[in-house]
């Protein structure tokens, strides 16, 4: 009687095995289905939107067909590229010194505030900039934006560094020091190259999380329809003025960028601008998982090596 | 003599400037994030001055009137709540199971590239979960599912107020930016929570079969409850996610400020009033009030966060016997 009792009881621990743990099966499936619904839909009806004029033309006046989003995608190399360029070098050597010294007060210091900053939403970042850039230059401004985006950049730059020069060999390190380089060609010229691969990893990775930031944007850059790098310059070629202030002119313009115009486009009433949104869509989708994607299979094949 | 030529060592091998450039990148970047905090705390001196403690309590839920000079931060505050936690108790049990299917059942070969996936669906911008929320997914799920709930739950009386409807037809509610939210914190929860089941020993699961358990057994009686302050801290770094998120649900929620506390009516978080109406606050005491809003929600994703950590690096740095 007992016995059949257990066989029962095994039976049904058996069944609540094997019930749970396709469960979980089915629910990565479940969690599957909207990237698969977003990108298909993207595609779609994205792709059916996107033709030359979308990259080489400035948009058309509300409410006509045709036009393009190029003022967007200079907007958006131009803030990202700056973004990069503030945030890389700095985030390399932050994350270097907490590598190195990860039990000092500020190097503790580093690595919460760089957990801090990862969880800090993005739209308080905007605020910030704001308030820091846009009050005191009196413009939204291509500047504003690289600012705000860097700082969304930094965390990611900051930790990826960390953690890779914390896997490099110390005795490489020591090899170096031993043959009589000083601290800093070590570091130059040993230890960042022999981390390379993560570090590159972790900036293209921000890269790709800035280029789809839309919030920082909002009151850093504003949007700008008539942006345009080459008309701009040949304006100020035409006046006489050096490259120094030609890059001025640019730098403290208000500014578009694809993910700020996608959201702008949506608001809309205009079926066109819909559909340019989606056209947009496609585009940072394809950017955005293509930057991801690179990131991951470029250290796979390093790593292999 | 010996001194000197040490100091002169180190100064031709430029060591003392490497260092001197690390210690004040390194100092700069903590200034960085603590004149985040301190800049919202100025520039909302003027609401704090105004309304003081009055602007974070809760009150009507229609307190929050431009035009009127009426600014008060509870709307916005039940909004990001309500929305965040409906995200995350809908997002709990779903990543959970998509943590256990990665760490302890899928087969190798399948790993990886469900490991992508689960990435890739944390990299979608916000805007595009957004534009596909209005176009696509509100329409086609949330309004239904609006419309269930208010025929159901809606008519239980202690659960009017939470689900009476009507849903506008669009869908644009806070119920359909718990929905993106949810999908959009996924990725966040499983993959912290992943983490967390590779880092429990093997000992752990090798006792518990050895004593007769069945796999499931092993991973619910002894897995879970072993990570548990992991999962903990996985699921509120999840709710962090959640709090801040701001394109997605800018564009899903509806903006406005409507005397209803219903999840099918549209609303506001604190996120997306900032992003609505700051560009537009022309009155320095309206722009002064979303910087409040701005550094109460700095505050709260900074404690989330902070707790958050704490918990996850609890379980990392608890390995014994090795």
């Amino acid at each position: 009687m007992g016995g059949v009792r257990f066989e029962h009881r095994y039976t049904y621990r058996k069944a609540v095995n094997i019930i749970m743990l396709s469960t979980t099966g089915l629910l990565t499936l479940l969690a599957l289905i909207p990237l698969f619904w977003v990108t298909g839909y993207v595609i779609v009806k994205g792709g059916r939107y996107l033709d030359l004029d979308f990259f080489t033309r400035l948009p058309a006046p509300l409410g006509q067909p045709g036009g393009g989003v190029l003022h967007a995608i200079e907007g958006s190399i131009l803030i990202v590229a700056l973004a990069t360029l503030f945030s890389a070098p700095a985030g390399v050597l932050i994350g270097y010194y907490a590598a190195r010294h990860p039990n000092t007060p500020l190097g503790m210091g580093v690595r919460f505030a760089t957990d801090v900053l990862s969880g800090v939403p993005s739209i308080v970042v905007g605020l910030f900039v704001y308030g820091v850039v846009v009050v005191r230059l009196h413009t939204f401004s291509v500047l504003a934006g690289g600012v705000a985006l860097a700082i969304i950049m930094l965390p990611t730059v900051i930790r990826s560094t960390e953690e890779m020069v914390k896997l490099v060999p110390p005795s490489l390190r020591e090899a170096a020091l031993a043959l009589g380089a000083p601290e800093w060609r070590t570091a130059i010229s040993v230890v960042l190259p022999a981390a390379l691969e993560g570090i590159v990893t972790g900036v293209i990775l921000g890269v790709a999380r800035a280029a789809g930031e839309t919030a920082p944007l909002l009151f850093t850059t504003l949007g700008n329809d008539n942006f345009e790098v080459i008309r701009l310059a040949k304006l100020a070629i035409g006046v006489g003025a050096s490259p120094w202030e030609i890059a001025r002119l640019i730098l403290t313009q208000p500014v578009d960028a694809l993910p700020l115009t996608l959201w702008k486009y949506s608001q809309q009433p205009y079926p066109e601008r819909v559909n340019q949104a989606w056209a947009i869509a496609l585009v940072l989708m394809m950017l955005v998982l293509g930057l991801n994607l690179m990131a991951r299979v470029w250290l796979a094949y390093r790593r292999r090596r | 003599m010996g001194q000197q030529s040490n100091l002169k060592r180190f100064w031709r091998h430029g060591d003392a400037l490497w260092e001197a450039l690390l210690v004040a990148l390194a100092l700069a970047f903590l200034v960085l994030v603590l004149h985040i905090g301190w800049m919202l705390w100025q520039d909302s001196e003027l609401s704090r001055r105004a309304f003081g403690w009055r602007f974070l309590i809760p009150t009507a839920i229609s307190h929050w009137n431009p035009a009127k000079g009426l600014f008060q931060a509870w709307p916005s505050i039940y909004g990001t709540l309500v929305t965040s936690l409906v995200a995350i108790v809908l997002a709990v049990p779903i990543s959970i199971g998509i943590a256990i299917f990665l760490a302890e059942i899928c087969p190798p070969w399948l790993r990886l590239p469900l490991n992508y996936l689960v990435e890739m669906l944390a990299a979608v911008p916000s805007v595009v979960y957004g534009l596909w929320g209005i176009f696509v997914f509100l329409p086609a799920v949330a309004v239904s599912a609006g419309n269930f709930l208010a025929a159901t739950l809606g008519k239980v009386p202690g659960l009017m107020a939470l689900f009476h409807g009507p849903i506008p037809t669009s869908g644009l509610s806070r119920l359909g930016a718990s929905f993106i939210l949810t999908i959009m914190i996924i990725p966040t929860i499983a993959a912290v929570s992943r983490d967390v089941f590779l880092a429990i020993p093997r000992e752990q699961r090798e006792a518990a079969l050895a004593l007769g358990a069945t796999h499931w057994e092993v991973i619910w009686d002894v897995l879970i409850p072993y990570g548990a302050s992991g999962f903990l801290g996985a699921i509120i770094l999840g709710l962090g996610r959640a709090l801040g998120e701001t394109m997605a649900v800018t564009m899903v929620i509806g903006n406005s400020v409507e005397g209803s506390y219903s999840l099918l009516r549209p609303g506001y978080t604190m996120a997306s009033i900032i992003a609505n109406e700051f560009a537009e606050a022309v009155k320095a005491l309206h722009s002064s009030a979303l910087m409040e809003i701005g550094l109460i929600l700095f505050g709260i994703t900074l404690l989330v966060n902070v707790m958050a950590r704490i918990l996850v690096w609890r379980v990392s740095s608890r390995v014994p016997g090795r």
